[in-house]
């Protein structure tokens, strides 16, 4: 087996808000948008229920890029909580940089319900810039590797 | 006797590792550990004491021990496999020599650690005397002579030379492979340094330490004692005690989910950790308190009762430099003497 | 410190304290202890001199649960974690008599044994030189080349909350705080992650910096979890200790009073102030200055909001 002619499939983790990005991706399969198999959605109730640890917890079991969506601010259903997340998301990816991780891995988009079209050209962007990335190898567990 | 130049010591290194895997102490960011020799590596000899002891070569901070993989409905579990290939461990101290001594009083009786064995068994140890003995010492306390380490092959060093005895049949083996590199040399160069190792060692404020009232069958007498209490208030219950120790050996064994298997693992543990042997039921020690105790009692009581008054504490000073709140087994031993009369 | 000992003594005495919360003298020069003290004869062994760097704002959390007032002593840096843990209910105002006590920098034994020093059995401070009596010969050093790195960085000699104040403070303050987080954000990726790297894999997962912080105050920390498969008591492989330091620095990010306790006490030497002074810094550039501790009240950073925060891309490449 030689490892060239593997192509690199990326591992994309995807959380949505459940009001919002995860309707906004419903519609993009209803309306018949394709976006990339690579990446696996994860429901969350709202987009500031993903701790920090969420996210390193992704990279850890094997994820190539970790992408936030929720309601676009002053929309969260909750009123205010993508507010709070903004603000976290902002430290984390920051210190992510910092300590060496190639900082197109994470991102934070704002899909709402009715942007089936976002959520798509959104994923589609994303799964690119992580093909040019490579894989990751500065922030995972090697036990998850193989 | 032999002696090799200071300057040769690089061809040293790089013909033991030629053979195998050769393990010494390295400075990395400002700390010396011990670690895998290559040749970008900054060698130091001269630290007394590298930050973590050197048991990690044969009980390693982690271990695998074993892989379950699941296939379907079969489950394939793959054990890790024993070392098999023979390594130098060099520039250990003749205190962690007597740590690695207390180890095998604990993996080498019945049921024998086999992951251990192994290393062991194929682990050859330079040990090498202390040249400047710190206040933090007090390896003379537990009749350790750091002017002369035992080992496989005893090391001195001075100002030009390294001195280099080999004593087991192991060490003489090894000495044969590299003995190219050495001269032969009288054993006057070797006693001038073990003079002055052993001036220095009397003049230490900790060898006159007195271990009366503690070894075996001393369980009654302090367990019950105040002086825990007053300790444990200033503990941060942080494990670096334990982590620094040459023969602190409890241990945990854990799972980890990889998403594909799952793995067996062992690592340190620490009783200074709240989940400390933690079972089904709980905890058995469920206050500070009790944890500290316990870390002090094992090594000069429990241990000692259990292995014809071997102490488990061999008197390196790691946790004397090192505790966060500067709380050690020294201080321990001292204000049990000073208050132990009216403790009770 | 004789002031210190009389003083704690008269309030024992009439009953204004039924504790102390001080230092205790040590058998070295270099190592005294955090410690509590109950009665005036234990008051003896107090001292207060360069060596105690010990952050007691934190024990007043165990000490808040006792009957009765405790008497601690604040130096002008700790107040600011008092009132971080004030603000956050973990610790009565009304359970703690504070002291302010005089600081002019505190000293790093790990500086003076950098500085070449071996065998100590004697060390003497004096204004602006520590001397050293050595197995090996005796030795002067500079007392700002010894002091402790977060000493540099000084937040000033005012005390933030207390009852009382004893000694002088001298401010040590001679460095830019955020100038060596300025030059690794200067690095490239590939020189991050390197530095972290190195200097991160010499963890040993003592935990001795989450212990100490007076930040970390919750009753079980997330990382001690049994439900939490992340092994806790080891660096099984690189990724543990890059997730524990970033996460350790992330709970208390917006909290953290950079007091510089973690870096004090790890014994393998890491710059963990560099995680937490990074978050102070993006919060100061992003959601305007702010330190934690100047006062009880106001609201943390990550607690509160504005509807024009920068968005996290903008963050990140604000460069």
């Amino acid at each position: 087996m030689s490892i060239e002619n593997k192509e690199f499939k990326p591992k994309i983790v995807a959380f949505c808000c459940n009001w919002c990005s995860y309707a906004g991706a419903d519609l993009a399969g209803s309306s018949r948008l394709a976006y990339p198999a690579d990446v696996k959605i994860i429901r969350v109730p709202c987009s500031c229920r993903v701790n920090p640890m969420f996210i390193l917890r992704a990279f850890e079991k094997g994820a190539d890029g970790v992408i936030l969506c929720g309601c676009h601010p002053g929309d969260c259903h909750y009123s205010t909580g993508n507010y709070y997340t903004r603000r976290r998301m902002s430290l984390l990816f920051s210190m992510l940089d910092y300590i060496g991780v190639e900082n197109g891995r994470t991102r934070v988009e704002w899909v709402s319900a009715a942007e089936g079209v976002k959520f798509s050209t959104t994923m589609n962007d994303f799964a690119k810039t992580i093909h040019s990335l490579g894989e990751n190898v500065r922030l995972g567990d090697i036990r998850c590797k193989n | 006797m032999y002696k090799i130049a200071k300057e040769k010591l690089p061809a040293l290194f790089q013909l033991l590792a030629n053979e195998q895997e050769l393990i010494l102490p390295i400075k990395n960011s400002g700390q010396v550990n011990f670690g895998l020799w290559d040749e970008e590596v900054e060698v130091d000899l001269t630290a007394l004491n590298s930050v973590k002891s050197p048991k990690d070569a044969f009980f390693p901070q982690g271990e695998s021990l074993y892989t379950c993989k699941k296939d379907g409905k079969k489950i394939e579990i793959q054990q890790e496999e024993l070392r098999d290939k023979d390594f130098v461990i060099f520039g250990m101290r003749p205190c962690d020599y007597r740590g690695v001594e207390v180890l095998d009083k604990v993996f080498l009786v019945d049921p024998v650690d086999s992951y251990y064995q192994a290393r062991r068994e194929h682990g050859i140890i330079v040990t090498m005397a202390c040249s400047e003995p710190e206040e933090t010492c007090f390896c003379k306390v537990f009749d350790i002579d750091c002017a002369d380490p035992k080992g496989d092959v005893a090391a001195w060093l001075d100002k030009d030379f390294l001195y280099w005895k080999p004593v087991t049949d192991k060490g003489k083996a090894i000495t044969e492979k590299v003995s190219s590199l050495f001269a032969e040399s009288d054993d006057k160069a070797v006693e001038t340094i073990q003079e002055d190792i052993r001036s220095i060692v009397e003049k230490l404020p900790y060898s006159n330490l007195s271990l009366e009232g503690w070894g075996a069958g001393k369980t009654d007498e302090k367990f019950d004692s105040p002086i825990w209490e007053s300790f444990a208030n200033s503990c941060l219950a942080c494990g670096t005690c334990t982590f620094i120790c040459p023969t602190c050996q409890c241990y945990d064994i854990k799972d980890y989910n990889t998403g594909n298997s799952v793995e067996r693992y062992r690592c340190w543990d620490s009783c200074m950790y709240s989940d400390f042997t933690m079972m089904a039921h709980g905890n058995n020690r469920t206050t500070q308190m009790q944890r500290f105790r316990q870390r002090f009692m094992h090594k000069l009581v429990y241990f000692p009762t259990n292995n014809d008054g071997m102490y488990s504490c061999v008197g390196c000073g790691r946790c004397v430099s090192k505790c966060p709140s500067s709380l050690n087994i020294v201080k321990v031993i001292k204000r049990f003497q000073e208050e132990g009369g009216k403790a009770n | 410190m004789q002031e210190l000992i009389t003083r704690g003594k008269e309030l024992l005495a009439d009953g204004s304290v039924v504790g102390i919360l001080g230092w205790k003298e040590g058998d070295f020069s270099y190592n005294p202890e955090p410690a509590f003290f109950q009665n005036e004869e234990e008051l003896d062994k107090f001292i207060y001199d360069g060596f105690c760097g010990a952050n007691l704002s934190k024990f007043m959390i165990e000490a808040s649960k006792k009957e009765g007032k405790t008497l601690v002593f604040l130096k002008p840096c700790d107040t600011y974690s008092f009132n971080q843990l004030l603000k956050e209910h973990r610790i009565d105002r009304e359970k703690a008599y504070i002291i302010g006590v005089g600081c002019s920098g505190k000293l790093s034994l790990d500086k003076i044994k950098e500085a070449g020093v071996k065998g100590i059995q004697k060390i003497t401070e004096e204004e602006d030189k520590i001397h050293v009596e050595t197995l090996y010969g005796d030795k002067t050093l500079n007392r700002s080349d010894v002091l402790l790195d977060r000493c540099h960085v000084c937040k000033g000699k005012e005390h933030r909350i207390f009852d009382e104040i004893i000694g002088e403070s001298k401010e040590t303050n001679d460095k830019d705080k955020f100038s060596e987080v300025e030059a690794i954000e200067k690095m490239s990726s590939e020189e991050k992650f390197l530095f972290f790297q190195k200097e991160l894999s010499k963890c040993i997962r003592c935990n001795a910096c989450r212990n100490v912080c007076p930040a970390c105050s919750c009753r079980k920390c997330v990382f001690d979890s049994n439900k939490f498969d992340s092994a806790q008591k080891v660096n099984t492989n690189s990724f543990e200790e890059k997730m524990f330091h970033i996460i350790r620095a992330f709970h208390v990010a917006g909290r953290c009073t950079d007091c510089g306790e973690c870096s004090r006490v790890c014994p393998e030497g890491i710059p963990l102030h560099l995680f937490n002074r990074k978050f102070i810094k993006d919060i100061d550039e992003l959601y305007g200055e702010f330190r934690a501790g100047e006062d009880a009240e106001t609201v943390g950073p990550l607690t509160e909001f504005t509807f024009d925060d920068a968005e996290p891309q903008e963050a990140v490449e604000r460069g």
